[in-house]
């Protein structure tokens, strides 16, 4: 589509389109080449020249079991976060797409804490299940459960996974309660009559027709665990205990800052960069079907 | 006020030449009307004017200067659009006053033109209203308002009443054309209405394809079209068209003769025979569609009054020949 | 909005009613709750917390707790770090609206050479956020002496294009005609622009400044590698930094009090413009 409108001028357009040009050559588009440039490259040991190793950063990652365990761990995080806060978020908007009245207060009541850093998100839950002072670790105690997740690794990832998906919940929640009542009454009326009960409605019928809204919100849940929830383990784990929930942004920060191994960092980077680059063909060819740009 | 000429005028895209040459000397204060079906060309003839759209070849003049380069606030013209295109957020007046704004008039005439443009139009209650807030016909007086206060040489109407209902339109057409008058100004109007161009136009261009068929005054155009176009294009019901050896002449060219000149006569007499399809009474006229004996469809138009015909009968069909026009195969008149 | 009693097969009543708001009431606790265990942290004292279990209800010391943080805070002054992330949220807000908006103005309806390059340039920027390209965009950042700046805090963030997306969308539903007609009044481009594009973009405007608000009082890894200096700290990342690096014990009701200082700015904006935050929500992902 274009405008059949135009004005005239070579100059004034340049110019408009100037600023936002400078920014993202510069902030933009030079890092993520200095990324590539630098993933070909190792630093010698008193970071005065940089030596030429082509493949070498990246053959050395995938062969490097900690960079593989990452991996594995940012998989099981990110699928745990996206079924979590997407469940949950279906749940509560399927009941609250039930209601006539007050589906409107519910929605005040959920969609806030998205306005909630996920970085605070980490220190509230946090503060929750601090092995000393933490009220929830501390009944579990009396419960007979000794929490601790600054050494059980399971319990580790268990918590930066609520704490991640409960933020998410209210968006998940937004998208999907506006996907349930796009659908049109009367067909979930047609297969009530046609006999069907709730549970044979919602996945015969709402289930299908919510896939559109599903598929986009895997699309989106996927790439916040990705890249949003640094904040989140940053705040709870730093990404211990053992690395056990040090996800791959997570990993890109403590070898390129903490570590000061550019190299690698940046060869992570670029691995980053490839897996950003699918998700965004993906949901750019369902964004496409959507709306037209 | 002005005088509008446009010579030799086209206008391509890339290799496609949609406009093949309009030429044109149009008078000061004459009403032009441009019409033609969708795609023949005429919106983009009236942008051309406006400068909304470049020239490819030929020259426009008003009042004798060349405008081909101007942009549009330097022809003196002011234009009033098909969806009216009002500035959403501006209220009534504001959208009359922004062109003069712009211009630099001082804040009191501004007042004293658009005071004067609304109570023209019967505006004034509306003045401080905003353009969602008024109905179709408001839109288009206040969108003829804006042409209005900035007091141009030529005013242009892209299809100004096709987004009103029937009534409206009729109503807004005698008003557009009083309007004219009583300001003098020149006005290039295009529609794809005959009736709109009939009873506004001092001369009517009929563009068919990129092309000028006929220009000239509407009751000439009617009585006298130069091309088949034009015959088929201008009248309803349009024109009947006979292959001129089922109408009784030498074959090879047609015979154009309007449904009002054709007379419903015993079989066996008149120029041709035909069979009644149906017949449509309206009361003061009746309409009845027939088919020759070549499956062409013909239409007459008989006084109410006149006995119809029924379904299935054969009857004759007569006309004099003074109302013939004929036309060779390329649709030029004979 | 009332209906057919006849539908009522398929609106729940009675009971199924109940149970419907019950698990709505639920989940709305869920969420709730850890918020609430903050709020009661920041009215209680040090000594309430540290021994376990914790009041669930505030206490008294709501006043003195806020104004310590806020006052001397624990590494720099609270108050400072809201405004250093009042900064940061509306520079980053501000300026890629401005940014977005003139390019998109630009895009959209001039013709002009390099303008299908630009556009899948910026095109590329859609969706690679900052977290991937840190370490060079730290070094670019540290080059121009950005660490520790406003400037370095605010620009690097503004590299992407959604908004610039958003805005030309927009304008393509701009009617055709209302350029004409202001072509036709006497409007040069930018006059075009800012008496009538502006003021027909401002609902869009404001929804994005919702989202973009939030987005910028949101960063964390940003600020965190670029700013060392304590007074220089958002208030988002300065949380952490409150936490004491050995075994001694956090200063609790000090850093809940905080991390409601934190959300409460983005989530009054939420709230408060809770129809321009869906609509801003649904137009950016779209």
């Amino acid at each position: 589509m274009e405008k059949r409108v135009t004005f005239k001028g070579i100059w004034l357009p340049l110019l408009l389109v100037l600023p936002q040009l400078l920014i993202t050559a510069v902030f933009f588009f030079y890092p993520a080449g200095q990324a590539v440039w630098q993933s070909l490259f190792i630093p010698d040991p008193f970071g005065l020249s940089m030596q030429w190793v082509g493949l070498g950063n990246f053959e050395y990652l995938l062969s490097d079991k900690y960079y593989r365990a990452s991996f594995q761990t940012t998989a099981v995080f990110s699928i745990l976060v996206t079924v979590v806060s997407m469940g949950v978020a279906l749940y509560l908007a399927v009941l609250a797409d039930r209601l006539i009245k007050g589906s409107g207060t519910y929605r005040t009541l959920l969609i806030w804490p998205y306005a909630v850093a996920p970085a605070v998100a980490g220190v509230l839950w946090l503060f929750m299940f601090n092995t000393r002072v933490g009220v929830v670790a501390w009944y579990l105690g009396v419960l007979g459960y000794d929490w601790n997740h600054v050494l059980n690794e399971g319990e580790a990832m268990g918590l930066v996974v609520v704490a991640s998906s409960w933020g998410r919940i209210s968006y998940n929640f937004l998208f999907f309660l506006a996907g349930l009542q796009a659908i049109p009454k009367s067909v979930i009326e047609a297969a009530a009559i046609d006999g069907a009960r709730f549970w044979m409605r919602f996945r015969t019928i709402v289930f299908p027709l919510l896939s559109p809204t599903t598929f986009f919100l895997l699309v989106v849940n996927i790439v916040y665990a990705f890249f949003e929830t640094f904040g989140v383990i940053h705040t709870i784990t730093s990404g211990g205990p053992q690395q056990a929930t040090t996800i791959l942004v997570y990993k890109v920060f403590a070898d390129g800052f903490v570590g000061q191994d550019l190299g690698s960092s940046a060869a992570q980077s670029v691995i980053l960069l490839l897996i950003v680059s699918v998700l965004t063909v993906v949901q750019f060819k369902f964004v496409e079907r959507r709306v037209h740009y | 006020m002005a005088t509008v000429s446009l010579e030799s005028l086209k206008k391509s895209y890339g290799k496609t030449e949609v406009i093949h040459g309009v030429d044109i000397d149009i008078e000061d204060g004459e009403f032009i009307v441009i019409v033609g079906p969708s795609g023949c060309g005429k919106s983009t003839l009236l942008r051309m004017v406006a400068g909304l759209e470049g020239v490819s070849e030929g020259e426009i003049r008003i009042n004798g200067q060349r405008v081909n380069e101007k942009e549009p606030m330097d022809r003196d013209i002011a234009m009033v659009f098909q969806n009216y295109a009002l500035y959403p957020h501006m209220s009534v007046s504001q959208n009359m006053a922004y062109g003069l704004k712009i211009a630099g008039t001082p804040k009191l005439e501004i007042e004293e033109r658009v005071g004067e443009a609304a109570r023209l139009l019967q505006l004034e209650p509306y003045l401080k209203r905003r353009p969602r807030e008024l109905s179709g016909g408001q839109r288009q007086r206040v969108a003829m308002g804006r042409a209005i206060v900035r007091r141009p040489s030529v005013f242009l109407f892209d299809e100004p009443l096709s987004n009103l209902d029937a009534k409206l339109r009729v109503q807004m057409r005698l008003e557009i054309k009083k309007l004219q008058r009583d300001l003098g100004v020149t006005a290039l109007y295009v529609t794809h209405d005959q009736v709109e161009a009939m009873t506004l136009a001092d001369r009517m261009i009929v563009m068919n394809d990129g092309v000028a068929d006929q220009i000239g005054a509407p009751l000439e155009v009617y009585a006298n079209p130069q091309t088949e176009f034009v015959a088929g294009f201008i009248g309803s019901p349009p024109t009947n068209f006979i292959e001129s050896g089922v109408a009784g002449k030498s074959p090879g060219t047609k015979v154009g003769i309007r449904p009002e000149h054709v007379a419903i006569v015993p079989t066996g007499q008149g120029n041709t025979t035909g069979r009644v399809i149906y017949a449509e009474p309206l009361g003061a006229e009746t309409l009845v569609h027939l088919t020759l004996g070549d499956g062409q469809l013909v239409t007459v138009r008989q006084d109410g009054s006149v006995e119809i015909p029924s379904e299935g009968q054969e009857v004759g069909l007569s006309w004099s020949e003074q109302d013939e026009m004929r036309f060779d195969t390329d649709g030029r008149r004979l | 909005m009332a209906r057919d009693s006849n539908t009522g097969m398929v609106e729940r009543r009675g009971t199924g009613l109940w149970l419907t708001h019950l698990g709505l009431i639920i989940g709305v606790a869920f969420i709730f709750f850890p918020i609430w265990l903050a709020f009661v942290a920041s009215t209680v004292t040090q000594a309430d917390i540290v021994r376990p279990p914790m009041p669930l209800w505030p206490g008294e010391h709501l006043v003195e707790n806020y104004t310590k943080a806020l006052r001397s805070g624990i590494n720099a002054p609270v108050a400072r770090m809201l405004f250093n992330s009042a900064v940061m949220a509306l520079g980053i807000s501000l300026g890629k609206i401005v940014i977005s908006l003139l390019s998109a103005f630009a895009i959209v309806y001039f013709r002009f050479p390099g303008r299908k390059t630009f556009f899948w340039l910026i095109f590329l920027t859609l969706m690679l956020p900052v977290e991937v390209r840190i370490v060079p965009t730290y070094q670019v950042a540290a080059n121009f002496g950005m660490l520790n700046s406003y400037s370095g805090l605010i620009f690097p963030l503004i590299a992407s294009a959604t908004a610039t997306f958003l805005f030309r969308q927009f304008f393509m539903t701009v009617p055709d005609e209302l350029a004409e007609a202001a072509r036709v009044d006497g409007a040069r481009p930018m006059r075009f622009f800012v008496d009538i594009l502006l003021p027909m973009s401002r609902t869009n405007i404001a929804a994005l400044f919702v989202i973009l608000f939030i987005y910028g009082w949101n960063q964390y890894l940003w600020p965190l590698l670029i700013t060392t200096d304590p007074e220089m700290n958002t208030i988002v990342m300065g949380i952490k930094q409150m936490f004491p690096s050995g075994d001694d014990y956090a200063d609790w009701p000090v850093i809940m009090a905080t991390s409601i200082l934190a959300m409460l700015p983005p989530v009054v904006v939420v709230v408060g413009m809770q129809k321009l935050f869906i609509r801003g929500l649904v137009d950016s992902e779209k």
